[in-house]
């Protein structure tokens, strides 16, 4: 039995799982369930070996263990299958199945025959009816999950992760998974199981474990609950922020999507997004709701032109057609994009704040006014409360939230009428949180028109006057802020 | 007064202090080194390294890398010789163009950007890693160079040329002269130009930039084709300090050049440096070259010190950057 004695876990200014308490059992399946950000994969980099500092104890059978890597976990018998996969796609699957545990013959040579041999006793079991001998990149993938699935019983885990597994896999497909999980089951091994699928869980799962905002909140068997009450206890948090409840109306359309396409480069056969159309109007805040892998950063890049290639849609910006080739163009058409990534795609984080703030707005011939920049900067810190001692601080310096405040004001910088933003409260503070949140609905009052992606349900009903909801690339359903709320904005993002 | 290794300015300047104690050092064994005679003929010296290696900052701020500096020297070196010398001549036009100094200088300039040019285009058309790109063009060029000089010299190019080289203008020798206008120009375009802090952003995350509306690729071109100016630059001045274009001029320059931006403290993986402190990387290089030769040391051994200096230099940077 795999036991977890309140666990809690910190990073800096946030406190991302708070006395977590739970018991997995031999011979079951075990759901873990909540939303994004309610410490899910925390949790799993903790039992995993990947997060070595935290408080609180596990306990395996018994024994209180503390990993200090990610091998002495895989030697305790945990193994994890990810929701990305990570098999390399130039080796075939004997070698990745063997990578880094090689069967080597007397001479310390690889003992080829003998592991190919052994992936098929392994492959038979599970039904991979793939040659040892094929590349990975070959394979589908529901096949290269198999491929990590047999990794897992070749370490011989007794406790085997999986992490939605089944989010890209076909229906067949699904239907082996559950199959092996069940034989899995009576060789007593434990399953612990992590997946947004509500009917998936109740077919297959004995437990159930709910985490709200890095807390346990329930745990018990799924035959003496229902979906409501677990979605109930999954989204039932005290609502800190009050949720926009007055009727505002908004005349003019400022920005209007018209059928967006978006194919998955890697898959051509393949829609990240469908058919996607909308309209954002003047002064209006649009919440985009979605899980994860719905495509709402998908959507904000393509709009963006960062897709030029796989992408085909309308845009209409005050009623005149603009094409976005690449992010120059949107910009100059008065678009700006708070991207998710503040660390990757926001900010240069080795330039100090003011190079930051101005970088939207040089001139490429001009020379560099750096009286100007920082005076502007300086309005900034100020407008926007960054903590910082000056301008010229470097932006790898600032906290998460202080970063985040750097890279809207580059955005605000240049002056946009469109304002996106991918989850820009994500990972900081309580207090930058409601910070931002007003400088929002302060935007929004000024009339500027902002396109919100959140995965956070109270910061969707708090600022949007009108909510998309998506699901696997499409818009599923759209509400009126007075008409949304928790349960309802769930269940539309529920994939089907 | 209680000074540390890690006070901030001791840190900044580190390079600086690197310079001054190898020139105690070096004095110290040899009276030669601190007369006048020879700190110009250092100078002197370094200053073609000098101009390849603010070229050479540039693309590395960058995050990227030129190995083709030496055979762009080598080509622009000959072309600019060979249009002196001989001019252009179109036969079935009944047509000969003649070139004045200043003219041959210019065209060896274009072929240095031309060649620079091709080497950004090759890497941002077609997304080659700049190592490779360059390294073809290492070859390429170097074997143009063979064709067009068919492996030999081109000398006596003349008394105006030679000055060049080997002239004086108010007590400082116009090599130094001209790469410190060099310098001059490329510090202004990395510190108070858009274009020099693009430099910096794409070196730092490209992506950012990329999101930021910057024209990624016009600017890596606009960098490539620097470099290859800055090296048809330092062509010129080997090429007149010898009156006379060797078809292998330029071999292996790409080295030291690289050595002079690392010394100075400009980061391989990007967007960290300055070109001041390619300067002093320029210059400790030419200081050591220059002692070694007064203190007797085989060519053998001084390749050898020049490598552990080139590693000092760069373990020292990475500690530094682990203390942050």
């Amino acid at each position: 039995m795999l036991e977890a004695v309140n666990i809690s876990k910190e990073f800096p200014g946030v406190k991302v799982l708070n006395q977590v308490n739970f018991k997995f059992y031999p011979a079951q399946v075990n759901a873990i369930l909540g939303e994004n950000g309610a410490g899910k994969s925390t949790l799993l980099k903790i039992l995993t070996g990947e997060y070595t500092e935290y408080e609180g104890e596990i306990k395996l059978n018994g024994e209180t263990v503390r990993f200090s890597s990610i091998k002495e976990a895989q030697n305790a018998g945990i193994a994890i299958i990810h929701q990305e996969l990570n098999l390399i796609p130039e080796l075939n699957v004997t070698q990745n199945l063997f990578l880094g545990r090689e069967i080597k013959t007397a001479f310390g040579l690889l003992d080829t025959q003998k592991m190919e041999a052994e992936a098929q006793i392994i492959f038979d079991k599970i039904q991979l009816h793939v040659s040892p001998k094929t590349l990975v990149q070959k394979l589908k993938v529901g096949e290269q999950q198999l491929v990590e699935i047999a990794k897992a019983l070749l370490s011989n885990a007794e406790i085997i992760l999986m992490d939605e597994p089944t989010s890209a896999l076909s229906d067949k497909e699904i239907d082996n998974l559950h199959r092996i999980i069940a034989q899995l089951k009576t060789e007593n091994k434990t399953i612990v199981y992590i997946s947004h699928k509500m009917d998936e869980l109740f077919r297959i799962a004995e437990r159930y474990t709910v985490l709200r905002d890095g807390n346990t909140i329930d745990a018990g068997e799924m035959k003496a609950t229902t979906e409501q009450d677990l979605i109930r206890k999954m989204v039932g948090r005290e609502v800190l922020i009050e949720k926009k409840t007055s009727e505002n109306h908004f005349e003019d359309a400022i920005l209007r999507v018209n059928n967006l396409n978006l194919i998955n480069p890697n898959n051509k056969s393949r829609k990240l997004l469908q058919d996607i159309s909308f309209e954002l109007k003047k002064g209006e805040i649009l919440g985009i709701f979605g899980l994860m892998g719905a495509g709402r950063t998908e959507l904000l890049e393509t709009i963006f032109g960062m897709h030029p290639a796989n992408s085909e849609f309308d845009i209409e910006i005050n009623g005149s057609q603009s094409i976005h080739k690449k992010p120059k163009n949107a910009i100059e058409n008065g678009l700006a994009f708070v991207t998710e990534d503040r660390k990757t795609e926001g900010l240069v984080l080795g330039m100090d704040i003011s190079s930051n703030i101005s970088l939207t707005n040089l001139k490429a011939l001009g020379l560099l006014n750096n009286t100007k920049d920082k005076a502007s900067a300086k309005d900034y810190i100020e407008k926007l409360r960054i903590k910082t001692p000056s301008e010229t601080q470097l932006c790898q310096n600032l906290s998460g939230g202080n970063q985040q405040k750097v890279v809207l004001a580059k955005w605000l910088a240049t002056n946009p009428q469109i304002l996106m933003m991918d989850e820009p409260t994500r990972g900081i503070d309580i207090n930058a949180k409601n910070e931002i949140y007003n400088l929002i609905k302060e935007l929004a009052a000024n009339q500027m028109s902002i396109l919100l992606v959140s995965s956070e349900i109270p910061e969707i009903l708090a600022l949007s006057d009108r909510i998309l909801v998506m699901a696997e690339g499409k818009i599923k359903a759209s509400y009126l802020a007075a008409e949304a709320n928790e349960d309802k904005l769930l269940k539309s993002a529920l994939p089907e | 007064m209680n000074i540390s290794i890690n006070h901030p300015i001791i840190k900044k300047s580190q390079s600086l202090i690197a310079l001054f104690l190898l020139c105690l050092f070096i004095s110290l064994l040899s009276d030669k080194f601190m007369t006048s005679t020879n700190l110009w003929n250092v100078l002197r010296q370094i200053s073609v390294n000098v101009c390849i290696s603010v070229g050479m900052t540039l693309v590395v701020l960058m995050a990227g890398i030129d190995l083709s500096v030496g055979s762009v020297l080598g080509l622009s070196a000959a072309v600019c010789a060979g249009l002196l010398k001989s001019g252009l001549s179109f036969e079935s036009m009944d047509l000969f163009v003649g070139f004045t100094v200043l003219g041959a200088i210019v065209a060896a300039m274009l072929i240095g950007m031309l060649l620079g040019l091709f080497n950004g285009w090759v890497i941002t058309k077609f997304a080659i890693p700049p190592f490779v790109a360059t390294l073809a063009m290492l070859t390429i060029a170097r074997g143009l160079t063979m064709l067009y000089t068919e492996g030999i010299p081109i000398s006596n190019l003349g008394p105006k040329f030679e000055f060049i080289g080997s002239g004086w203008i108010l007590g400082i020798p116009v090599p130094v002269w001209i790469s410190l206008i060099m310098v001059l120009i490329v510090v202004f375009l990395t510190n108070k130009t858009a274009f020099g802090r693009y430099i910096y952003a794409i070196g730092g995350n490209e992506k950012a930039a990329f999101l930021s509306g910057i024209n990624i690729n016009k600017i890596k071109l606009a960098v490539y084709g620097i470099a290859g100016m800055m090296a048809a630059v330092g062509g010129v001045l080997v090429t007149s300090r010898l009156n006379s274009a060797q078809p292998n001029a330029g071999m292996s320059y790409e080295l030291d050049s690289i050595a002079a931006v690392v010394i100075g403290g400009t980061s391989l993986s990007g967007g960290v440096g300055t070109v001041t402190g390619t300067v002093i990387g320029a210059v400790i290089i030419g200081v050591l070259n220059n002692g070694l030769v007064l203190l007797d040391v085989s060519p053998f051994w001084q390749q050898v010190v020049k490598g552990i200096v080139i590693l000092l230099a760069v373990i020292i940077d990475k500690m530094n950057q682990k203390n942050k």
